[in-house]
């Protein structure tokens, strides 16, 4: 770090943000996709890039660009969450709090014949049949969901990224956890996954 | 001992070491006697595995496209 001598030129004048931003799309695409889901994440992108635009002369080091790009976009991830967590608080309880896919698979034994029915639900699911359910989600419950357990956040860091309880992490994680299981039963049905088991996820 | 279902609630934040002392002694109580909790378990760690190794998705060509060519406006506006 540079402490006794001037601030160097902004990245702007060596480089322009094209060039910089453009290295920057595959790993910004992948990380919003995993977060907001496929419909929003080219918004998502977008909004990040015109943002980093006009804050690109606060950028000084082009080999801190993808931290900052990273932290822009996060940035927006949380404004768009925070929007949806209005709708959050007003939604009534979970019916079905306990809802359990291990269970779910045991009692509607699809392979009879196996004696890993558990682990062969699972590789039934290619890598895309995630990117799929994931997509069923409601970003609300997705977006800590995968800081969580994707991404490999904290829950005490979600907390103080939504300036949230880490309570209400937890409470959110635990319905995304619910949302996800249920959903992978019904799209192994609704997908012929139960037909017969695949083998490892690809 | 807690039951299965407030066993199971917990197994998640268990798994990740994200419970106090006092909810992991009440977990491994229950698992200790309860073997259909800890197939549960095994499923739930098998579950978070699945979700920590898919990788991607990758920027498809077409937004890629769109991507591009919005930057590329930006670059012409006056900053």
């Amino acid at each position: 770090m540079m402490t006794d001598q001037a601030d160097p030129a902004p990245v702007a004048q060596e480089t322009g943000f094209t060039t910089v931003a453009r290295k920057q799309l595959p790993w910004l695409y992948t990380l919003a996709h995993r977060l907001v889901g496929r419909e929003r994440a080219e918004d998502v992108v977008q909004e990040c890039l015109l943002k980093a635009y006009r804050g690109f002369d606060d950028l000084r080091d082009v080999e801190a660009a993808p931290a900052w790009f990273r932290q822009i976009l996060m940035n927006c991830v949380r404004d768009r969450h925070r929007r949806e967590s209005v709708r959050l608080r007003e939604e009534p309880a979970d019916p079905r709090p306990d809802y359990s896919l291990y269970r779910k698979i045991a009692e509607e034994d699809p392979w009879p014949y196996s004696d890993s029915v558990h682990l062969d639900f699972l590789h039934s699911f290619v890598r895309a049949d995630v990117w799929n359910v994931l997509d069923l989600i409601d970003p609300k419950y997705r977006v800590p969901l995968v800081l969580v357990h994707m991404e490999g956040h904290s829950t005490r860091h979600v907390a103080r990224m939504f300036g949230v309880a880490r309570g209400t992490v937890l409470s959110w994680l635990h319905r995304g956890r619910k949302h996800f299981e249920r959903a992978l039963w019904e799209y192994a049905q609704e997908h012929d996954l139960l037909d017969e088991p695949r083998g490892a996820v690809r | 001992m807690i039951s299965c279902n407030e066993a199971v609630r917990r197994l998640w934040a268990y798994l990740e070491d994200q419970v106090d002392a006092d909810d992991r002694t009440r977990v491994e109580e229950h698992l200790a006697l309860c073997r259909r909790c800890c197939g549960e378990a095994e499923f739930t760690a098998a579950l978070r595995d699945l979700l920590r190794s898919t990788t991607g998705p990758e920027l498809p060509p077409d937004v890629e496209r769109h991507l591009t060519g919005f930057l590329d406006t930006l670059g012409k506006e006056p900053a």
